[in-house]
């Protein structure tokens, strides 16, 4: 196998694009708000604008990793949003002992005031958000819907189901153990990172070092040829819409404890969005195929170092939105055929150079 | 004949199928709540749906060529913003209208230039456009303005008459979607343009290689969808008198679940506006009713829209999954 020079070999990387975007988003932070990465340790924690990088962007990177392997097999999920707030919903109303025999006192607001047990709680958000997944990937992998078009049922459905199961209130929690997931430490760090830290390592290690990453990308390639050289894609599509809907459960028992409350109507609204944003900033195409997950956590880092930067520097939360399709569009423009065409013809000699990289 | 009306009635039967379904669920509505039975709620529909309907004809087209326009809820809640701050301004109406039309045609023209030449997902671009558009929504207001405009009002109050019903009226901004309608009609079945659509959504590769001019109408198409969304926003600021960037929040998918459930399928090719036309009224019909009951909440509607959703798609792929295949 010939060796490729270096520095082919890291502008072919699957994470160099995102790890750019990063970079410059923090050279800019450097050069405008030289205070953007000022730390400091309180009650034996970090804090700082990195660590809300890190803290707030640990549910997108979530969703972002389960998109990932949804958007590698061709298909995308649109209904992340609406499986956190099932999710979240599901967790507030198991918690709230206002749906239960007691009313809200002052003794429960400030006690640790539960209904249901800790351990059930996080099951139930997780079985919640896989059932969801179950139910895209049926319909995509079973009865053959186009995914867009699945997975906007339960888009439509689910703040809907979300609403019902809260009963349309915003309902807020009183249960001191579960604000951990969202804002708790371990060592100095958010709880989250560690939670996203350990989903990203699992499904790397299931999909890398098992065969169903390969699988993945083949359906994503050409799913017909994949049938026909005997692998079940229906039984990987549905695998990765329930592993997409799983992650997001896991998001929505983050985001719910992390704000201390469920509104169903407005909990991770744009997150189906903002993840397979973060897909495309990660390099996965949208037609499927090859994939990084970690590229795609990369991605969704981004993105909240873009949010928090233009914060920091006194960007009004308004005008955030056309910020946020100002960097949409340099994606798209950079990841565009014209501009890779560009590229390649800069960095790559002229000769008989071409051929596979691998 | 026998063998005619069979292939008619195969041809068109999701049409059929949404029409009969519109008219049983009003029929049984009208039985189970009988103010419904009244001709005026029934203009309701087209009174309270009027932009809805206006933004479904545009994404129609949209869906007809394979792609999908999800910025037509910003733009609609830009032209609100925008209108109401002009007209604030005490800029003529008769300026500020076309005005608008034209931001929207360019903003489509935009979306569509990007989606057809850097070739990108129709998908990424127009949700770019939609942060975009409620971006520039907010950065022109935050609150809701109130538009004082006296030929707004007198646009947005005017009742007309339908002629030989007594107490039943339209709003006049509610003509302009069945108007339109006929406008898409024409373009979709009558002109090379409408028949370039679905050329593009059958199969693409093949309306190129066959010499049509594939890139600008798919621009064509964007443009028209944006332009429909512009108009969508000064029927929806003339409704309710005022702008507001958070008007219209995922009217996209309510426009994209009438449009399936009017019989257009995603992937592009199949279907007709004619079809939309009954999905906005089914809609509509569901709304009404959950209205009339009272005790039902509105979230409901979304339940019952996404399950109708579901069940169009599935009397879809009955329908044109095995012609396709066999």
């Amino acid at each position: 196998m010939k060796k490729e020079p270096l520095l082919k070999r890291i502008r072919e990387s699957r994470l160099f694009w995102p790890l750019v975007a990063l970079a410059i988003i923090f050279i800019f932070d450097a050069i405008f708000e030289p205070g953007f990465f000022k730390m400091g340790v309180l009650n034996g924690h970090l804090f700082g604008n990195l660590i809300d990088v890190l803290n707030d962007g640990a549910p997108l990177m979530l969703a972002a990793v389960g998109m990932t392997m949804v958007i590698a097999t061709g298909g995308v999920d649109l209904s992340v949003g609406a499986v956190i707030a099932i999710s979240a919903a599901l967790a507030t109303v198991l918690i709230n002992p206002a749906l239960g025999k007691h009313l809200i006192s002052n003794d429960i607001l400030t006690k640790d005031a539960t209904n249901t047990p800790l351990p059930i709680i996080v099951l139930v958000c997780l079985a919640a958000g896989t059932l969801c997944g179950l139910w895209n990937g049926l319909l995509v992998s079973r009865a053959r819907i186009p995914p867009m078009i699945a997975t906007l049922i339960l888009m439509v459905a689910g703040r809907g189901i979300a609403q019902l199961i809260t009963n349309g209130q915003i309902m807020t929690i009183y249960y001191t153990p579960y604000f951990w997931f969202g804002n708790g430490f371990i060592l100095g760090l958010p709880v989250s990172i560690y939670i996203v830290a350990l989903v990203l390592t699992l499904a790397s290690v299931g999909v890398r070092k098992t065969s169903v990453g390969l699988f993945v990308e083949s359906v994503g390639i050409n799913s017909k040829s994949t049938y026909y050289s005997g692998i079940s894609e229906k039984n990987v599509k549905l695998l990765v819409y329930t592993f997409s809907g799983f992650c997001a459960g896991v998001a929505g028992l983050i985001l719910s404890s992390y704000v201390h409350s469920t509104d169903a109507n407005n909990i991770g609204l744009g997150y189906e969005l903002d993840a397979i944003l973060a897909v495309v900033l990660g390099g996965t195409l949208m037609t499927g195929g090859r994939f990084s997950l970690v590229a795609s956590a990369i991605g969704a880092l981004v993105i909240w170092a873009f949010t928090i930067s233009m914060y920091t520097v006194g960007v009004p939360a308004a005008a955030l939105l056309a910020a946020k399709a100002v960097l949409v569009l340099v994606v798209i423009l950079l990841y565009s055929d014209y501009t890779r065409r560009l590229m390649n013809r800069l960095f790559t000699r002229k000769g008989p150079q071409h051929g596979a990289t691998d | 004949m026998a063998q005619r009306t069979k292939r008619f009635l195969f041809n068109n039967a999701p049409l059929l199928i949404v029409i009969s379904i519109f008219v049983v669920a009003y029929f049984i509505a009208g039985r189970v709540y009988p103010a419904m039975q009244k001709p005026q709620v029934f203009f309701n529909l087209f009174i309270n749906n009027a932009s809805l309907l206006i933004v479904s004809i545009g994404m129609t087209l949209v869906i007809l060529t394979g792609g999908i326009d999800l910025s037509v809820a910003a733009v609609l809640a830009l032209t609100t913003v925008a209108s109401a701050a002009l007209l604030n301004k005490g800029v003529s109406p008769v300026i500020v209208m076309p005005l608008m039309l034209l931001m929207g045609i360019v903003f489509g023209f935009t979306l569509g230039s990007i989606i057809h030449f850097l070739k990108v997902q129709p998908f990424i671009v127009t949700l770019m456009g939609a942060y975009f558009a409620r971006g520039m929504a907010y950065i022109i207001n935050l609150n809701a303005v109130p538009i004082e405009n006296i030929v707004y009002k007198t646009l947005g109050l005017t009742p007309i008459h339908i002629p030989f019903l007594t107490h039943s009226y339209v709003y006049i901004y509610a003509i302009v979607g069945p108007l339109l309608l006929l406008v898409a009609i024409y373009l979709s079945f009558f002109t090379r343009f409408g028949r370039t659509i679905y050329a593009i959504g059958n199969n693409e590769q093949s309306a190129v290689l066959m010499g049509l001019p594939v890139g600008r109408t798919k621009i064509m198409v964007y443009s028209f969808s944006s332009f429909c969304a512009a108009l969508a926003g000064i029927v929806w600021s003339i409704s309710l008198l005022s702008g507001y960037g958070q008007y219209a929040p995922s009217m996209e998918l309510d426009a994209i679940a009438a449009v399936v459930i009017g019989g257009t399928l995603l992937t592009g090719g199949v279907g007709n506006v004619i079809g939309t036309l009954f999905g906005v009224l089914i809609t509509g019909t569901i709304i009404s009713i959950l209205q009339f009951n009272g005790t039902l909440s509105s979230w409901w509607t979304r339940i019952v829209v996404g399950v109708l959703t579901l069940i169009f798609i599935g009397i879809q792929s009955l329908f044109y999954l095995r012609k396709k295949h066999s």
